[in-house]
């Protein structure tokens, strides 16, 4: 059986920010498994610029920004293995993977960094009425066939579903020739960042439709067209609202699902809102000596933020394979109020914050002009004032130990409140 | 005095931004960074964009190479640079920042490799 002190699930973003971490703090013996032909997860698909400002202060392409990571991996002589798929993973740290070369192994870690990222929600996941004809397509899968495998996806196309991959997907076929017709989201508002409205839409005059939603696909073979109509405030399509497209392709672009069927096999606990495994301030999850960070643990539109969380991820893992990590389990834990869909972490142990905590946390709808209210238990810590919340931007807050450490508290609440 | 909502797209953050056109020149709110300021006045005067597509090689681990422009280039000659983009092919390997091409459209922005690609 083989021996590692962290083994590393996943090589995107996350997983290599997390493995160059625990490095630098003293971890040798690390393994990073990737089931993909090379390392950099996503980001390599991602050939729009938009990433790393705030890590380098650079704008780069989604490839760019992990190649700087595969060259500082690559370069500290941290052990990985691509092509290789983690089967499962049990609640004693042994990881079973496979691959070509080395065929079935079982790997024995101290600690594993779970760093899958998520996948895509499929036309299975939501009902669309009408046949199945081919040209419908998930976005992620259509930016895939168009950027590494040159292949074009169609000439005359509808995208369901604004999330970024979507805008981003309806500038870059528009660039590449096709006519992007509508983009149509069910919500009253769009899941992507308003700069991607912007320079995704907005440049190229491509409608977005909110409140609206596809009710009909029409085609035998190759998709011939959509049917798309309004919708009233239960989501039900208003007679008389219908628009009819000829298009021979249909995008999806119906949001992302963290990959967390390894955690649950390792009896982590998983969060119902963020689909992703309950972690604490150290990315630990409910398992000990199983930390998870990046998109498998709730979906991140900036992947600054990722790389952000994977670091706290990878020293903490060095912390914890030195016997540094506190790991005293009464803290308190964060429950999101009015207006806010989730809180990342979950649960905090403050004798393990070094001197700020980080929340992320997203809202359930558009605001303006209000303030984010922090409290222990009843007593107010912090307000942070936001002209603008969305549910498609994530938020990041800090908050000093200082102000909440020598207190005695259950619950850190957020909630967002009118201002005065 | 008129007054414009932009949102900023230098970075995913994406401000919101209140611009007010006085004598003394724009005036900007809501920008968390001086590249909202830049940003905005470009915006209203001439607008750029940073172009992000994909080529041809050939000999590589990939078939396709993405590339970038090195610098926005404005608007209103995406499509145009597109279409020379589309003619090139590239022999790999290749390493991220090779010039692709040089002096698009004689904008004085060059067309460079967004990654590097091995033999
Ligand atoms: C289309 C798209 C556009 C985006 N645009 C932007 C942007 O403009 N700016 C920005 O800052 N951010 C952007 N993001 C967000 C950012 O790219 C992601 O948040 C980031 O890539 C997440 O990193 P990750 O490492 O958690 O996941 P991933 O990059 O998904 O990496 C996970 C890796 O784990 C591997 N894996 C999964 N399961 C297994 C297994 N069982 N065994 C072995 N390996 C496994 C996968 O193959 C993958 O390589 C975008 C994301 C997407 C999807
Ligand atoms: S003003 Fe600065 S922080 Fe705000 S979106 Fe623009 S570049 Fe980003």
């Amino acid at each position: 059986m083989l021996k590692y002190d962290v083994v590393v699930i996943g090589g995107g973003p996350a997983g290599l920010a997390a493995a160059i971490e625990a490095k630098n703090d003293g971890v040798d013996n690390i393994l990073v498994i990737e089931r993909d032909k090379e390392l950099g997860g996503i980001l390599q698909q991602c050939i729009h610029n938009g990433f790393g400002l705030h890590v380098f202060k650079e704008e780069l392409t989604g490839p760019e920004y992990a190649e700087r990571f595969i060259e500082e991996l690559k370069s500290m002589n941290i052990e990985y293995k691509i092509n290789t798929m983690v089967l499962s993973l049990t609640e004693d740290k042994t990881v079973h993977a496979i691959n070509p070369k080395d065929g079935y192994m079982t790997i024995q870690a101290r600690a594993v960094i779970l760093a899958m990222g998520c996948r895509e929600r499929t036309a299975g996941a939501i009902n669309i009425p009408g046949t199945r004809p081919s040209g419908v397509f998930t976005a992620g899968t259509a930016q895939r066939y168009i950027n590494m495998d040159g292949y074009m996806v169609g000439k005359r196309v509808v995208i369901l579903g604004s999330g970024d991959i979507g805008l981003i997907m309806a500038r870059r076929l528009t660039l590449e020739g096709a006519k992007v017709l509508a983009v149509v989201e069910l919500m009253p508002f769009s899941g992507g960042l308003t700069r991607n409205i912007v320079q995704c839409l907005d440049d190229y005059n491509i409608p977005l439709y909110l409140n609206h939603t596809v009710i009909n696909v029409k085609g035998n073979h190759r998709l011939e067209g959509v049917t798309i109509a309004k919708v009233d405030d239960k989501k039900r399509p208003i007679p008389g609202t219908e628009i009819d497209y000829d298009c021979d392709t249909l995008l999806l672009s119906i949001g992302l699902i963290p990959e967390n069927e390894l955690t649950a096999g390792a009896g982590a606990e998983i969060d119902l809102r963020t689909s992703g495994p309950v972690v604490n301030e150290s990315m630990e999850t409910t398992v000990e000596g199983v930390f998870a960070c990046g998109n498998v643990v709730h979906v991140h539109d900036l992947v600054d933020f990722v790389t952000e969380e994977s670091k706290r991820a990878g020293r903490s893992v060095a912390k914890y394979i030195k016997n540094q990590l506190s790991n005293n389990r009464t803290g308190f834990e964060t429950k999101g109020l009015e207006g806010v869909s989730y809180i990342v972490p979950q649960k905090v142990n403050i004798d393990n914050v070094d001197k700020n905590l980080e929340l992320f946390l997203r809202v359930s709808k558009v605001y303006n002009h209000v303030k984010l209210v922090i409290k222990a238990d009843q007593e107010t810590v912090k307000e942070i004032k936001k002209r603008h919340l969305a549910p498609g931007e994530m938020e990041h807050i800090i908050l000093a130990k200082a102000l909440l450490e020598d207190k005695n508290f259950k619950n850190l609440t957020v909630e967002v409140k009118e201002e005065d | 005095m008129d007054k414009q909502e932009l949102t900023c797209i230098s970075c995913p953050i994406g401000c919101h931004l209140e611009v007010t056109n006085t004598e003394q020149g724009y005036v900007i709110r809501g920008n968390q960074c001086k590249r909202g300021e830049t940003y905005a006045i470009s915006e209203l005067t001439s607008p750029t964009r940073v172009l992000t597509s994909t080529i041809g090689v050939k000999g590589g681990f990939l078939n396709r190479l993405p590339v970038r422009t090195n610098s926005p280039i404005p608007k209103d000659k995406l499509f145009a640079v597109m279409e020379i983009i589309n003619t090139v092919i590239v022999n790999a390997p290749i390493k991220a920042g090779d010039i692709i091409l040089k002096n698009l459209l004689g904008t004085g922005v060059d067309l460079i490799a967004s990654r590097s690609i091995s033999e």
